[in-house]
């Protein structure tokens, strides 16, 4: 198989299998191959599913010889975030709890796919129950960044992030709460997309803060994140918060004239304490839009700093409710000790529940008791309403906004809990767009040199530009994200490994 | 500042056995949360409607039809212990 045709993108591949000059068994061999040469380094992936991708790619080889009409992601190998439950398959949210937790059903996303003769590579390593955003409370060990081994890849997406940046997988799905699709992607230099709540089916993923949970996509263009968006999107009976809303043939629509689009750049998204690198970065990509025409606005968003506030509050109370239901009993880690039922519950959720997850449970627990409902579970929401009234006023004015993804490059492993910037600054940029449902997308702007410093030979780490837009505008946000790819080329810088 | 006590009671609510180190080290982190979220009482709400569904749905409505769903045994292997096609327990009381 031609080298050069695994690093095609999604519509390239599509032509390629389309007209049999690769077949989705040799694709799948070359990624699978990919995978196993890379991952012992990587850790992005948890599951390889080796004997299943094989008989899907031959399923799928079948179909295209056959009469019938492709579907888009037809033969084409994806990898799946270790949160999306895969029938017959290992399923363990990076958690110990799961650890043997073989899935008895299909997500939605995931049969979706399956319809559409996609093929499942394997499942990514993510910070343990998506709870975190360095991929380092993975069970299962963090993931390393494929532009420096010695970093982070970002979280809660960790694996699906690295995989496609290593270029062992074409894209990966992820998912987002508060920031973990876009994050990893602006730090390991993928593009990332973080639908509007309710566009993507949530049934079948993993409960973390069911209000915010968005599963979304990775994938190394904005072109195929739309591509991706057109078959995963749509109203679920089995999730009664996905929107009626129609599915656009968004990659269609896809434009690249910005002459009048009214970009919002918010102040409070531009912070002392980000590194110069990445605002440079962001603030040059503006200005390459604002060449093609497009107007710059500069926007007050005096709420925004309440989101982080908001998101202590409501995340927890969410994962403690959701979190509820590992009872040692009906699935997940059981205890040896048990003397009785509640002995049952406390050992078992004890011994299967890492640090993080405890915390949060704890601290949902004790917002949502008796007394205290009220002054911080409802108080959270009306804020809430705040931030959601200002996006909303300000989508009167502007058709985008434009930000930093995150305010640093890629932190070294292990430095993540004792770096003030990686809490409350990276909470700023990603949870406000979280917590008013809106979508969002990264997409690479350049590379910056960590405040750390890294080896000469390298010009730096990936920076990611944040385009957030209304609810359900994805087509906006898609126009505006590949309107940038073509006239960048950031997105197609791979890492050498 | 959240006593011992307290944490604890939280500890058995939320169903985890915590010991008396975790319980000093999740106690000092609640009230670390709590300070941090304090600022948000300051915050003007007067009129504003709780978030109870972001994207404005209300009340969404299905057909309550009984449907087949022949997956009893798959879900039944994740479980650690079962007899006679049901869940085993320990004793309640």
């Amino acid at each position: 198989m031609p080298e050069d045709l695994a690093k095609l993108d999604l519509s390239e591949l599509r032509q390629a299998l389309d007209e049999k000059q690769v077949s989705s068994v040799e694709l799948t061999t070359h990624f699978l191959d990919g995978i196993k040469k890379l991952n012992p380094e990587l850790n992005a992936f948890i599951t390889i599913t080796e004997d299943q991708a094989m008989a899907s790619a031959k399923d799928a080889d079948n179909f295209i010889a056959g009469e019938g009409q492709n579907f888009p992601l037809t033969g084409i190998p994806y990898a799946a975030k270790d949160l999306f439950l895969t029938k017959g398959i290992l399923t363990t949210a990076a958690s110990k709890i799961l650890e043997n937790y073989i899935a008895p059903y299909n997500s939605t996303v995931i049969t979706k796919l399956m319809a559409q003769k996609s093929v499942l590579l394997g499942k990514t390593n993510l910070d343990q129950f998506a709870h975190g955003s360095s991929g380092e409370t993975s069970a299962y060990g963090p993931t390393k960044n494929p532009w420096d081994k010695t970093r982070m890849s970002g979280g809660s997406s960790s694996g699906s992030a690295a995989s496609v940046s290593a270029g062992i997988a074409p894209w990966a799905l992820a998912t987002e709460t508060g920031g973990s699709i876009r994050q990893p992607a602006s730090l390991t230099g993928v593009s990332g997309w973080k639908p509007t709540y309710g566009r993507v089916s949530r049934y079948g993923v993993i409960s973390m803060c069911s209000s915010t949970d968005s599963p979304g996509a990775m994938a190394r263009s904005v072109k195929d994140l739309a591509m991706i968006a057109e078959v995963i999107s749509g109203q679920d009976p089995k999730d009664s918060t996905t929107g009626e809303h129609e599915v656009p043939a968004y990659s269609k629509q896809l434009s690249t004239d910005v002459k009048g689009l009214k970009i919002g750049v918010p102040k409070q998204y531009f912070l002392d304490g980000m590194e110069d690198g990445v605002k440079q970065k962001v603030m040059d990509a503006i200005t390459e839009l604002e060449k093609q025409g497009a107007q710059l606005f500069s926007v007050d968003m005096p709420n925004t700093k309440y989101g982080s506030l908001v998101y202590a509050i409501v995340c927890p109370s969410e994962v403690s409710s959701n979190l509820a239901r590992y009872d040692g009993i009906r699935y997940g880690h059981t205890t040896k000790e048990g003397k009785d039922l509640l002995d049952v519950y406390m050992k078992s959720r004890a011994e299967g529940f890492g640090d993080e997850a405890k915390r949060r449970i704890m601290t949902g627990t004790y917002v949502l008791s008796a007394g205290y409902y009220d002054a911080y579970y409802k108080k959270a929401q009306r804020v809430r309403r705040l931030i959601m009234n200002e996006f909303e006023e300000v989508f009167k004015t502007v058709d985008v906004l434009l930000c930093p993804s995150s305010p640093n490059v890629a932190l070294t492993l292990g430095n993540a809990a004792n770096d003030p910037l990686f809490g409350y600054i990276a909470d700023q940029l990603n949870i406000p767009a979280s917590l008013a449902g809106l979508p969002a997308l990264s997409v690479p702007c350049g590379f910056s040199m960590p405040k750390d410093g890294m080896a000469p030979s390298m010009d730096g780490l990936p920076v990611g530009l944040q385009i957030i837009g209304p609810q359900w505008g994805e087509q906006k946000v898609f126009n505006v994200g590949y309107a940038y790819q073509q006239i960048s080329d950031w997105h197609k810088k791979r890492p050498q490994i | 500042m959240l006593t011992p006590e307290e944490v604890k009671k939280i500890a058995v609510l939320a169903r985890i056995e915590l010991s008396d180190a975790e319980i000093a080290k999740y106690g000092k982190d609640l009230d670390a949360v709590l300070d941090y979220v304090a600022e948000l009482q300051q915050v003007n709400t007067d009129g504003l409607e709780i978030v109870s569904q972001v994207t404005g749905l209300e009340n969404v409505m299905r057909l309550d039809a009984p449907e087949l769903n022949e997956i009893q045994q798959e879900i039944m292997a994740n479980a650690p212990a079962i007899k006679d096609g049901y869940y085993k327990v320990k004793a309640i009381l």
